[in-house]
């Protein structure tokens, strides 16, 4: 039932199989795919659901040429795929499962955990997700949905995590990963902006949007309202009621004030807003940051004193998936964090959990811009092929560790989600 | 119903035909009525009454982050009848349905009379109708849509305003308010009155307001004692199209009002997306209730039915 026929896939034989296996070790990429030899190795399937911004078909072609079996990408939004997991695991196989939509999944027998040891590139993972510090020793942010705290099962069943304990079983591997912060219009604001609390800034009455969700929407107020200075919080990432009272109060009041221009729902909505100069300020995604850009109109995505938030994906295996099918996945993981994926979205602004990999696939141009925080030697392409930056220009917030050295706060799902929804249409109806 | 059946049963030919597939079998008049109404029935059965019954028992259900567990509390009900916003999007969306009705009545009634009793040749009646539904052939999302760079602060409206000097700033009110979103529901939505009400008026004799007018009767009495009241089945009609459609909008709501304003809809729908399931069903049976108790009221004003069979 799981392995079905690709039927339109070029049948691969053996001999083609160790000829791809040996280009690839040839361009001095990636050893050891595939492992398994078996015949049939190309009937087998793997279904790989996703949000679009991961989930990209040009990855999976990749994946099924280099591997010899078939993946399938499939890509929906927010709660969507968050109720295809729920609801209908048995229609995929594996995942990118945000770091907060584990907190949804563990203990309701979807995922099956992945043992540490299959994990080829385990130790080229960042610490940041693997210890929750950074390579400089520092402890991570706990504010907020922490990758650590939702990594990392009890036993090889995966019902339950730990207090952030390594131990042998994940519950996906660490793929993806950025710090979010605000994008600004600086052909249309007279001041450079360098704190949170400008969103609330009533110089940009008007101007200013919000991401349309009770989570990410609170977080970023919450950031701005900690900034300015009215309210100190325990945990941006998991209010108390008190807490999100008070948030909400501070936003209906800023609402009424006519602060806000939209709230945005969809990446479309984030891009055209601030195309169209709407909005000069709003809390943004790094895809959509660069979209404006690529129409040659300029947004920055700002660094802000008080840090990032922060955010990640892992690759998680439905609990199904079996036998040779799960050997499939696993040399697939192995294959996913191995540097073509990450190079792929790194040309989009996001990183991958393994950077050094990432680099292998990358030009050294493309590295130093990307991740090193250097200007751009030669022009940046999209990765699409596209003109994305000029020779010359900086990224945003510079080099990698710049910007995911400084979460403040992760994504979060909090304990009072429930209250919280509440409170958000009241606030959204005010 | 019953009166039916002798009609029926011998214009559809079953009482000649059944020889040929069901030699032995003779359909009553009854089994006639029910194979008629059966295939709707079921249709209405599996797609609406099914699927309300679930919501309705599942408005009843406890729930946490990670699921949905049986049970029979009213607290669902409970936190939506006493949030404030409850009222707040009820109001607002009454608000905005009787302000689009008003718009789109005055509208449909003035577009559909001219369709009908000044446009005498048939044929250009008919390319006005379908100039009138040829913009119904795109999708609503991308006529709503279309609205937005249009009324935006750097659109073409607010750019022919200041190159013509009225205005010296852009106008903000345009787009993401109240004014975008009635805008847009009139767009959308005035046909729905004027397909009705020219069907009505298309049933009225010319005759009758000739004759009104040789009584007598001045433009302004014809219009009272013979066209509305002859019109309002297709007026009572295309007043519950609009209105339902108000009430339930999701879509028009958030982007014209830039996520400004909640309809209903859209508070269920922010449940949704936190995977809170019993609240918004609760939510989605307090609204069917509510509109069909509103169309109720619109029935008991015009009976449909009644004047349909006319």
């Amino acid at each position: 039932m799981t392995r079905t026929p690709a039927k339109h896939q070029a049948h691969p034989t053996r001999r083609a199989l160790l000829a791809t296996a040996g280009a690839a070790i040839g361009t001095g990429a990636i050893g050891g795919f595939p492992t398994i030899w078996a015949q049939n190795i190309k009937d087998i399937v793997l279904r790989h659901a996703g949000p679009p911004v991961t989930a990209i078909p040009a990855i999976a072609e990749q994946a099924s040429k280099d591997l010899g079996f078939t993946v399938k990408m499939q890509a929906s939004e927010n709660a969507d795929l968050l109720n295809r997991f729920l609801s209908q695991s048995s229609s995929i196989d594996c995942a990118d499962v945000s770091i907060v939509f584990l907190k949804y999944l563990i203990g309701r027998n979807i995922l099956q955990t992945i043992p540490v040891k299959k994990a080829k590139d385990w130790d080229k993972t960042i610490p940041l997700f693997t210890k929750g510090e950074y390579p400089d020793g520092r402890k991570a942010s706990r504010q907020g949905t922490m990758p650590l705290n939702v990594l990392y099962a009890t036993s090889a069943a995966g019902d339950k995590v730990t207090d952030g304990t390594p131990t042998e079983f994940l519950t996906g591997l660490p793929t993806v990963t950025n710090a979010d912060t605000l994008g600004i219009r600086p052909d249309l604001m007279s001041r450079p902006v360098t704190s949170w609390a400008d969103l609330l800034a009533p110089e940009f009455k008007g101007k200013a949007a919000l991401q349309d969700s009770p989570t990410v929407g609170v977080i970023d107020v919450a950031m701005a309202v900690e900034a300015r200075g009215d309210l100190k919080y325990g945990n941006k990432g998991n209010m108390t009621k008190e807490e999100i009272d008070k948030t909400i109060k501070i936003m209906t009041e800023v609402k009424k004030s006519g602060q806000f221009r939209s709230f945005w729902g969809s990446f479309d909505q984030s891009v055209n807003l601030m195309a169209s100069g709407e909005v000069v300020v709003q809390s943004m995604w790094s895809p959509a940051v660069a979209a404006v850009r690529s129409r040659g109109i300029p947004c920055t995505y700002v660094g802000l004193k008080e840090g990032y938030r922060g955010w990640g994906y892992t690759l998680g295996v439905m609990k199904h998936v079996s036998g040779m099918q799960l050997d499939a996945f696993h040399d697939y993981m192995n294959w996913y964090t191995s540097g073509f994926q990450g190079a792929f979205i790194a040309r989009q602004g996001y990183y991958a959990a393994q950077p050094e990999n990432t680099k292998k696939f990358l030009s050294q141009a493309e590295w130093d811009y990307w991740y090193g925080g250097k200007p751009a030697a030669t022009d940046m392409l999209n990765p699409y092929g596209k003109l994305q930056e000029k020779a010359g220009v900086t990224r945003d917030g510079g080099a990698f560790w710049d910007r995911m050295g400084n979460v403040a706060v992760w994504n979060a799902v909090m304990d009072e989600d429930r209250y919280l929804t509440r409170k958000w249409n009241e606030f959204i109806t005010s | 119903m019953s009166g039916q059946h002798s009609l029926h049963a011998p214009f559809l030919g079953f009482s000649r035909w059944p020889r040929l597939a069901f030699p032995n079998i003779r359909l009553t008049p009854a089994m006639v009525s029910w194979l008629q109404v059966g295939p709707l029935a079921l249709v209405l059965i599996a797609l609406v009454a099914l699927p309300a019954f679930l919501f309705l028992a599942v408005s009843f259900f406890d729930y946490d982050r990670t699921g949905i567990y049986p049970a029979f509390m009213l607290d669902n009900y409970a936190d939506l009848l006493t949030t404030p916003a409850t009222l707040r999007v009820y109001v607002s969306s009454l608000k905005l349905a009787g302000i689009v009705w008003a718009i789109t009545l005055f509208l449909g009634f003035n577009i559909a009379w001219f369709l009908v009793f000044h446009v005498r040749n048939g044929m250009v009646r008919t390319v006005f109708f379908l100039a009138c539904a040829i913009p119904f052939w795109t999708s609503g999302i991308i006529r709503t849509i279309a609205w937005i760079p249009f009324l935006g602060r750097n659109g073409a409206f607010n750019q022919a305003l200041m190159s013509l000097g009225l205005t010296s700033q852009p106008l903000e009110f345009l787009l993401f308010s109240d004014f975008a979103v009635i805008i847009t529901y009139v767009h959308l939505f005035t046909l729905l009155m004027v397909g009705p009400i020219a069907n009505s008026m298309a049933k009225i004799d010319p005759a009758l307001i000739e004759a009104a007018i040789d009584a007598g009767a001045s433009r302004f009495k014809v219009m009272t004692n013979v066209v509305i009241p002859l019109s309002k089945t297709g007026i009572a009609l295309g007043s519950i199209l609009v209105f339902t459609q108000v009430m339930g909008d999701y879509f028009v709501v958030r982007q014209m009002s830039g996520g400004q304003s909640a309809s209903i809809v859209s508070m269920l729908s922010t449940e949704i997306q936190a995977m809170q399931y019993p609240p918004a069903s609760a939510n989605a049976m307090v609204l069917v209730v509510f509109v069909a108790v509103m169309v109720g009221c619109m029935m008991r004003i015009v009976d449909i039915r009644k004047e349909l069979v006319k």
